[in-house]
């Protein structure tokens, strides 16, 4: 009866205006059953950090298409980190180079997902890895 | 016992982590909440409520700033509808709280409605609860949009704010049956708009009709955008407060809530039984079907139920 939904944080670090990749997950994700908390455009790495943790979330989703993911992404891995709050899942999405992918994971991000990502692709790998963890 | 124990010196994570497990009912969190229950009860909670979109997270985002001001603690549970479809939801007040985020004295939290009507979320009382026990002075529920059924919230509060806005002109028609009773005191929220004095005008009109117990709720003219009027609402805020205090109606509110509370505890935990009771065998089912076939009536079925749970 009272199954427990799966939380997912859904941020847009940093200046870039380009919010309709994170509507689009925001929307998918509550569509497969699961409580969005979404933060709105312009979320310096401690804003999403703090609200993280406040919301208890079990996934940090977060989308750049600015090209500043490179910066902001490991941050707010840090960031979590040193809150001991390493246990959330971490994955970022947009217009990432291929390039930047494995130094991206090597900070630890989960996952990396680029436009033409279909939204139940990141659904599956959200289920599954949190199934795993829990 | 260590969640408790961090919960009491203020730390943010216990707090979080114990909310989600009174959310999903989990037995180890209602056993903290039996022990810290003592250390509840030094909140002022404050509802923000009103029609969808009038401006209560921005509302309560200033709110929360000028109190902070004062260095006062500060607790928010933003409530969001859930989807009855997928159990889903979008949970995005905090789009309006993103500068409090950081804020080492507030703490904001974002809940779905899962399911339970009225305006907040069956997890809701036991998340004010944790809050209070963290230390916040202030605890600011703001419920979904208010309709005719929701009135959760004066069961909850101690103040309830009524945010409302310019040009609502029927739809205050429409829905005052429900709301004119349970604001203690209303804002014309974005009164940087045209319409803030008519609609104003309306409201003390509508409030003229109404017997009042000692408390007339004032109504106040504020944008939250523009920062207007927040301190009067403050103001307002702390002065209800002190009259139910002074006139021991601040006592009586609190009682018959918790009467409430209580009553619906024990309505869930039957609820709870009697599925139980007809998952382990076919007797209550079978009553069911006895009714349906006019062998039994309903009223002697539920005498029959209750016989059942209590055995
Ligand atoms: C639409 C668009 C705009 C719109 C944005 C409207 C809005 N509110 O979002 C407007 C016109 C405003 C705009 C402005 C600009 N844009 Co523009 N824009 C685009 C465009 C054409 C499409 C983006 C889009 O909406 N796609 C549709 C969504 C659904 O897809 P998506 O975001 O990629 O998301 C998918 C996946 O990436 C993934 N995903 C994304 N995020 C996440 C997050 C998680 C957690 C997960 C799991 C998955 C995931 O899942 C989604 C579904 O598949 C792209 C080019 C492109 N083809 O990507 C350029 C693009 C992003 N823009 C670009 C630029 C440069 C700009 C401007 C700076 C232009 C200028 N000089 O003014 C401004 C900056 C605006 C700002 N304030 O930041 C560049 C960025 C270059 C870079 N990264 O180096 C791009 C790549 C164009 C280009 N090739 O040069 N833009
Ligand atoms: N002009 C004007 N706009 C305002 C004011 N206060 C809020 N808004 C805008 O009204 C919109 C809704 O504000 P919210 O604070 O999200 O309203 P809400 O009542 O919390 O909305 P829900 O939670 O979705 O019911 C936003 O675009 C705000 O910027 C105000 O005083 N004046
Ligand atoms: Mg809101």
């Amino acid at each position: 009866m009272s199954e427990k939904p799966i939380r997912v944080l859904v941020a847009k670090p940093g200046l870039d205006g380009h919010d309709r990749g994170a509507k689009v997950i925001a929307r998918a994700l509550r569509d497969a059953g699961m409580e969005v908390i979404y933060t709105g455009l312009r979320q310096t790495p401690e804003q999403i950090a703090a609200a993280a943790i406040q919301e208890d979330v079990d996934v940090v989703a977060m989308s750049i298409l600015s090209g500043a993911h490179n910066h902001l992404f490991p941050k707010v891995v840090k960031l979590l980190k040193d809150q001991n709050a390493d246990d959330i899942l971490i994955i970022g999405g947009g217009v990432i180079p291929e390039d930047d992918i494995p130094g991206l994971k090597e900070a630890g991000i989960a996952e990396i997902f680029t436009p033409g990502t279909s939204t139940t692709e990141v659904i599956e790998y959200i289920e599954n890895s949190v199934k795993k963890s829990s | 016992m260590e969640l408790a124990e961090r919960l009491l010196k203020g730390d943010k994570r216990a707090c979080a982590r114990l909310i989600s497990l009174v959310e999903n009912e989990d037995k180890e969190a209602v056993d903290i909440l039996k022990k810290l229950y003592k250390h509840t009860g030094n909140a002022h909670i404050i509802g923000i409520t009103g029609p969808p979109g009038g401006g209560k997270s921005t509302l309560t985002d200033k709110l929360a700033k000028m109190l902070r001001k004062e260095g006062k603690k500060i607790g928010i549970i933003a409530v969001d509808p859930t989807s009855p479809f997928t159990g889903g939801s979008i949970l995005g007040d905090r789009v309006r709280m993103s500068d409090l985020t950081t804020d080492p004295g507030v703490f904001i939290r974002s809940m779905g409605t899962r399911g339970h009507l009225g305006g907040l979320s069956k997890g809701t009382q036991s998340a004010i609860k944790v809050l209070d026990i963290y230390g916040a002075d202030y605890i600011f529920v703001e419920t979904v949009g208010v309709g005719q059924s929701e009135v959760d919230i004066v069961k909850t509060a101690d103040t309830v704010v009524m945010v409302m806005v310019p040009g609502l002109g029927d739809d205050i028609q429409a829905i005052k049956a429900g709301v004119m009773e349970i604001g203690d005191i209303f804002v014309v929220n974005k009164s940087d708009l045209e319409g803030a004095d008519r609609t104003a005008l309306e409201i003390e009109m509508m409030l003229d009709f109404k017997k009042h117990n000692g408390w007339r709720p004032p109504v106040i003219k504020a944008s939250a955008t523009e920062k207007t009027g927040i301190d009067n609402i403050i103001e307002k805020i702390k002065n209800h407060k002190n009259h139910m205090v002074k006139t021991g109606q601040f006592h009586i509110r609190r009682e018959e809530n918790i009467k409430l509370e209580i009553l619906n505890l024990v309505k869930e935990k039957l609820m709870t039984m009697i599925a139980k009771k007809s998952n382990d065998s076919n007797e209550i089912d079978s009553l069911y079907k006895d009714v349906l076939e006019k062998r039994l009536d309903p009223y002697t079925a539920r005498d029959k139920i209750i016989d059942l749970v209590k055995k």
